[in-house]
C-alpha cells in the first residue's frame, strides 16, 4: 500500500541485492539438508564382495546369496533347461543381451554365464525391483500359459524372464536379470561381486 | 496501522466474571470474531445433504489419527536391526505394542483402520465434489488444496505402512521408491536419495518415520486450514450447485443459508456419532477388513531376499496402481516404466485440472444432462474395477473367463478414465442441462 512511485531507485537495488545475497544463503542451506539424505559413508562401504559355495547345488535347483542387500541366484541350469534357451528368441525382448549395463561382457553369450550350466543373476526385476518368483516348470502346472517352457514370473507386475533371465516382450520390465561381476574361485566356490582376473 | 477483523465488534462484557475473562482475551485475540466468522456468522447452504458428512468427518480421522499417532510413537522403535531372537528391532516393537502395552492393540488398530477410514472419508468427499461440481469457479482452489491433501494422505499412507517393516512394508517400499528411477536421467539418483542406501534398508525405514510423524502431519494441517479459509472466503457450494451470496437479506445474510453453528455442527455430531460406531465395530471385531485394511503378508518380518508371492498395496492405492500396471507397451521413445509411472501420477494430477475442463452450464448433477450422467456412472464404476483388480494379480480372470481378462479390462478402464477428463471440456460443453433454479430446492 505504500507510494510505489515514491520509492528512491537506491534502496530499491539495496533491497533486491539484499533479497539476491539472502537467497544465495537461503539456497546454500538446502545443501547440506539433500545431501544428509544420501547414502552415507557407512552405507558407502557396505558393498563387499560375497563368496558363494556351491558345491551342494543339484542340477535344476537354485540357490540364493545375499550380496549388497539384495538377493544373488545361483541357478544351476539342466541340459533339458538349457535347451530352451534357443528356441523362444522372438518372444523375448533383448534375446542376444545387447544391452551392456546388464551383464559383464564375459556374460555376453547366449547362456548369459561363465559356465553354461551355472546362471548367476542377481534376483531383482528390473521393473520395480521386486524378486521375481521360480517357475521352472514347463506347461501350465504353475499356473503358467501353455507355451511356458520355464523361468521366471515376477508377483508384483507380471513380468516374465527365462531361465537365463531374459525379459520377454511386452512386459513391463525394459531389461533382462542384471549378472553381477563374479569370479570362480574353485569349481564349486564363486565370489559374487568381483570380476575375474584377466 | 492495520486494522483486522473490523466487520466484527468486540466482545463488551456484560460484568460477570465469565464476561470479564471474555472481554480481555478478545481485546487481545481474534475470538469472537474467528467463532463468527468461521462457525456462528458463517452461513452454509441449508439444502446440505448425507454427502455433506465426509468433509467433517475426515477432519475427525484426521485427529484421530494424530492422537493415536502421538501414543504409537511412544512405543515404536524405527530401527530395522535384528534383536536377540532375529526379529527387526521395528517389527517386534508393533507385536510389543499389540501384546505388552497396556490397550496397545486398541490404540494401533485405531490408527490402522484410521488410515483406511481417512480414504474411504476423502473418496466420498471428493465424489461428492464431482457430483455437485464443487471445484467450479469461485472455488477452483479449494479444489486444489483438496487435491494437494489427497497426494500428501498418499505420502503419509506410504511412509506409514513401511514402519511395521513387514513383508508387504519392505516390498511395496521397494516398487514404488523404484518408480522414481523410471524418470529420465535423474531417476536413479533421485531413488537412490530417497532411500538413503542401495536398497530399502534402516536409513529408508528411519527418514519414513521422521516423514510420517512430523513433515507430513505439519504439512497437512497447514494445507487442512487452508483448504477450510478458501472454502470459507465463497461458502460452501450445495446438491443445486447454485450460489446462496445470490440473494441475501437486508443485513447482507443469504436467504438460503443458516450459520454453520449450531445448525451443521449438530448436524455433523449425528455423522460422528454414527461413524464412530461403525469404526469401532471394525476397530475391534475385524481391524485386518478381511485382508484389505491390513495385509496377511504383513504379518511377516521384512525378507530382502523373498518377494511375497502375491504383493499388492493396500486398497485405497489400488486404482492408481492397477493404471501403472495396465501400460506395457513402449510407445514413441519411452519406455513401459516410464509410461506406468506417468499413468499413475497423471491419474492423481488430472484432477487438479478438474475446475477448467468441466465447461458444463449447471454445476450440480441435478440439472446436467444424460451424457454426464452416463459417462459418470461408467467413470465410476471403471474406478471400482481398477480398484478391484489392482489387488489381484496380474492374469486375473473375472469367474475364471478368459474374455473378462483382467489385464485387459483394466487397460480399457485406465484408458476411459483418462478420456473421461481429457475429452471433458467437449462432452460437458454438448451436454442438454435443465434450467437451474433461482434458489435452492428441497428433495
Amino acid at each position: 500500500m505504500s507510494n510505489q512511485e515514491k520509492m528512491s531507485c537506491e534502496r530499491r537495488r539495496i533491497l533486491a541485492a539484499t533479497v539476491a545475497v539472502g537467497g544465495v544463503g537461503a539456497a546454500a542451506a538446502v545443501v547440506p539438508f539433500v545431501s544428509s539424505m544420501l547414502p552415507s559413508e557407512r552405507a558407502k562401504a557396505a558393498g563387499a564382495s560375497v563368496e558363494a559355495d556351491i558345491s551342494n547345488l543339484q542340477p535344476g535347483q537354485k540357490l540364493t546369496f545375499e550380496w549388497r542387500g539384495k538377493p544373488v541366484w545361483i541357478l544351476k541350469r539342466t541340459q533339458a533347461m538349457l535347451d530352451t534357451l534357443s528356441q523362444q528368441d522372438s518372444q523375448l525382448a533383448d534375446p542376444a543381451s545387447d544391452k551392456d549395463s546388464q551383464q559383464p561382457a564375459y556374460c555376453k553369450n547366449s547362456h548369459r554365464s561363465q559356465k553354461p550350466e551355472i546362471l548367476v543373476v542377481v534376483g531383482i526385476c528390473t521393473h520395480l525391483g521386486c524378486s521375481p518368483s521360480e517357475r521352472f516348470k514347463a506347461g501350465t502346472d504353475e499356473g503358467m500359459p501353455a507355451d511356458w517352457k520355464g523361468g521366471f514370473f515376477c508377483p508384483c507386475h507380471g513380468s516374465t524372464f527365462d531361465l537365463a533371465g531374459r525379459v520377454f516382450k511386452k512386459m513391463p520390465a525394459p531389461d533382462n536379470l542384471e549378472v553381477p561381476p563374479h569370479r570362480y574361485l574353485s569349481d564349486t566356490r564363486i565370489l559374487i561381486g568381483e570380476d575375474p582376473e584377466a | 496501522m492495520m486494522v483486522t477483523q473490523s466487520v466484527y465488534a468486540k466482545y463488551k462484557s456484560d460484568g460477570s466474571f465469565l464476561g470479564n475473562v471474555l472481554e480481555w482475551f478478545d481485546a487481545r485475540f481474534p475470538l469472537t470474531s474467528t467463532w463468527k466468522a468461521h462457525l456462528s456468522e458463517y452461513y452454509a447452504p441449508k439444502n446440505f445433504n448425507f454427502w455433506y458428512y465426509f468433509g467433517s468427518l475426515a477432519l475427525l480421522v484426521l485427529a484421530l489419527q494424530i492422537m493415536t499417532g502421538i501414543f504409537l510413537a511412544m512405543n515404536y522403535k524405527p530401527d530395522a536391526s535384528l534383536n536377540a531372537d532375529g526379529l527387526p528391532v521395528a517389527f517386534a516393537s508393533v507385536s510389543y505394542i499389540m501384546n505388552d502395552v497396556n490397550w496397545g492393540w486398541l490404540i494401533r488398530y485405531m490408527h490402522s483402520t484410521g488410515a483406511s477410514a481417512f480414504f474411504i472419508m476423502v473418496y466420498l468427499h471428493m465424489f461428492r465434489g464431482m457430483l455437485y461440481g464443487s471445484y467450479r469457479k469461485p472455488r477452483e482452489l479449494t479444489w486444489i488444496f483438496g487435491v494437494v491433501i489427497f497426494v500428501c494422505l498418499m505420502a503419509a499412507a506410504f511412509t506409514g505402512y513401511l514402519l511395521p517393516w513387514g513383508q508387504m512394508s519392505y516390498w511395496g517400499a521397494q516398487v514404488i521408491v523404484n518408480l522414481f528411477s523410471a524418470i529420465p536421467f535423474i531417476g536413479d539418483s533421485l531413488s537412490l536419495w530417497v532411500r538413503g542406501d542401495f536398497v530399502i534398508g534402516d536409513a529408508t525405514l528411519n527418514r519414513f518415520f521422521a516423514l510420517h510423524i512430523v513433515a507430513i502431519p505439519i504439512a497437512l494441517l497447514g494445507l487442512v486450514v487452508a483448504h477450510l479459509l478458501a472454502l470459507h472466503e465463497n461458502g460452501s457450494n450445495n446438491p443445486d450447485g447454485i450460489e446462496i451470496m445470490d440473494h441475501k437479506d437486508e443485513k447482507g445474510i443469504p436467504l438460503d443459508g443458516i450459520p454453520f453453528h449450531p445448525y451443521y455442527t449438530v448436524k455433523d455430531i449425528v455423522g460422528v456419532a454414527v461413524f464412530l460406531m461403525l469404526f469401532f465395530i471394525i476397530v475391534c471385531y475385524m481391524p485386518e477388513g478381511g485382508g484389505y485394511f491390513l495385509e496377511y503378508n504383513n504379518f511377516l518380518p521384512a525378507d530382502a531376499m523373498k518377494t511375497p508371492a502375491h504383493i499388492a498395496p493396500v486398497w485405497y492405492f489400488t486404482p492408481f496402481y492397477s493404471m501403472l500396471r495396465a501400460m506395457v507397451w513402449n510407445f514413441f521413445w519411452i519406455d513401459a516404466k516410464l509410461w506406468g509411472v506417468v499413468a499413475m501420477g497423471g491419474g492423481i494430477v488430472v484432477l487438479a485440472f478438474l475446475p477448467w475442463l468441466d465447461r458444463s452450464p449447471a454445476k450440480s448433477i441435478r440439472y446436467r444432462g444424460p451424457i454426464f450422467k452416463t459417462l459418470l456412472v461408467i467413470f465410476v464404476i471403471g474406478f471400482l474395477i481398477l480398484g478391484h483388480l489392482g489387488t489381484k494379480l496380474p492374469g486375473y480372470k473375472y469367474f475364471g473367463v478368459w474374455i473378462l481378462d483382467g489385464d485387459v479390462i483394466a487397460q480399457i478402464f485406465t484408458l476411459y478414465y483418462f478420456l473421461f477428463f481429457l475429452t471433458m471440456p467437449y462432452w460437458s460443453k454438448m451436454d442438454k442441462c435443465k434450467p437451474v433454479p433461482e434458489r435452492v430446492t428441497w428433495k
